[in-house]
């Protein structure tokens, strides 16, 4: 077991459980913080993967750091539709949501 | 079995527990300071993975950047009267 | 209902694809090899930067594009014109330190952006610490918040994209898109990289910056 394998597996695991989390939570920053973590199990698995031998592979690598980059921006983004929404309505859950 | 990967699952238990805790914590003000956790937690995965320049990056904006952002966020949704703070 | 359905469903994606990483055989194409061989060629000398600003430069050009489209998004549905919150005043000793740092990050970005063609850095980190080095000074008062760009800052702002799609419209006369010659790869991913640092600076920064409602 290399640790590209262990941290390719933890984030199946953080994959899956942000998409339960952007799917199952209610309030909108909750979500974002799913939706990161979402994110960051999909880099692992992007990285963890490619370097399973433990011999360091710099192509995810750069995939991975231009997408925490855009990461970031999407999360500014959303914080931002979600502070406007919560302004317009003064809540901070979705409407019409279970 | 060796320190090394004893080290790795320990971290990846602890990921997997801060991202637990940042999406179940009961206030989201908890939430927000689990995620910048996580966030250095996962600049130390990095490093193990031997990617430096993704820990500089993840140190500097996933947890750094973001974290800001978050609790910018934070301060607005509670000056507001939001349900920022709930239990 | 929901909640143990997508519970479900979640745990057991996550089994299926443990599984499938676990059954995986050895890679039948690494790419590692590849680009440790025409690494010579890039103008560079660290893989990751080779790879980011040379052999997949398109990436690092759409992304850039990207984050300022989410800029643009962000300014669009930031609030503009509202009461500014009643806040209380930052310790001098925050702010002096805060003067005393920020001048040093900006060093530290600029050895980032140098040392990124040998050795682990770059455009991206570079960018980040400027970015928080605004932010800093911003928690610290001493940097308002932006409301309307003005036309340095659209400039700041678009900079680093214009250049590297004007580099990448220039190539394209010589035959591939962003296919450096060899000879001037290295000044041409510097230049590009300044031009990135900067701008990455500033949309980082003006993520921050223009959502906060202080302004003073």
């Amino acid at each position: 077991m290399t640790s590209g394998l262990v941290f390719a597996l933890a984030g199946v695991a953080l994959f899956a459980m942000g998409a339960a989390g952007v799917l199952l939570l209610a309030e909108l920053m909750r979500r974002v913080l799913a939706f990161n973590i979402m994110g960051s199990g999909a880099f692992l698995v992007l990285v963890g993967l490619a370097q399973r031998n433990d011999v360091p592979d710099p192509v995810p690598q750069a995939m991975v750091l231009t997408g925490i980059v855009v990461a970031v921006a999407a999360t500014a983004l959303a914080l931002a539709l979600a502070r406007r929404y919560q302004a317009l309505g003064g809540r901070d859950e979705l409407a019409g949501d279970d | 079995m060796s320190v090394a990967l004893l080290f790795d699952l320990l971290l990846a238990a602890a990921l997997l527990w801060c991202s637990w805790r940042a999406l179940a914590a009961p206030t989201l003000q908890r939430a927000v300071v689990l995620f910048i956790v996580f966030g250095l937690l996962m600049t130390l995965a990095w490093a193990r993975l031997a990617a430096p320049d993704i820990a500089l990056a993840e140190a500097g904006i996933g947890a750094g950047l973001t974290g800001a952002l978050l609790l910018d966020a934070l301060g607005a949704l509670r000056r507001r009267g939001g349900t920022g703070e709930k239990a | 209902m929901k909640r143990l359905a997508v519970s479900l469903g979640a745990a057991l994606f996550a089994a299926l694809l443990g599984a499938a990483l676990l059954e995986l055989g050895p890679p039948a194409a690494t790419l590692a090899p590849l680009v440790a061989g025409t690494l010579a060629q890039s103008g560079v000398t660290h893989p990751v930067t080779a790879v980011l600003l040379n052999f997949r430069g398109y990436d690092t050009l759409l992304e850039i594009a990207v984050l300022l489209i989410a800029l643009i998004g962000l300014t669009a549905v930031a609030r503009r014109g509202e009461a500014p919150a009643a806040t209380a005043a930052v310790e001098p000793v925050l702010t002096t330190l805060a003067r005393l740092a920020a001048p040093l990050m900006v060093l530290v970005a600029v050895y980032l952006l140098w040392a990124g063609a040998f050795r682990p850095g770059g455009a991206f980190q570079a960018g980040a610490v400027l970015a928080a080095a605004a932010v800093l000074l911003h928690l610290t008062r001493l940097l308002p918040a932006w409301a309307t760009p003005g036309t340095w800052l659209r400039a700041g702002l678009a900079g680093g994209f214009l250049l590297f799609l004007a580099i990448a419209a220039a190539l394209l006369a010589e035959g591939a898109l962003l296919k450096y010659p060899p000879a001037q790869a290295g000044l041409l991913i510097l230049a590009i990289e300044s031009g990135l640092t900067v701008s990455l600076g500033l949309i980082l920064a003006g993520l921050f910056l223009f959502l906060s409602e202080e302004r003073r």
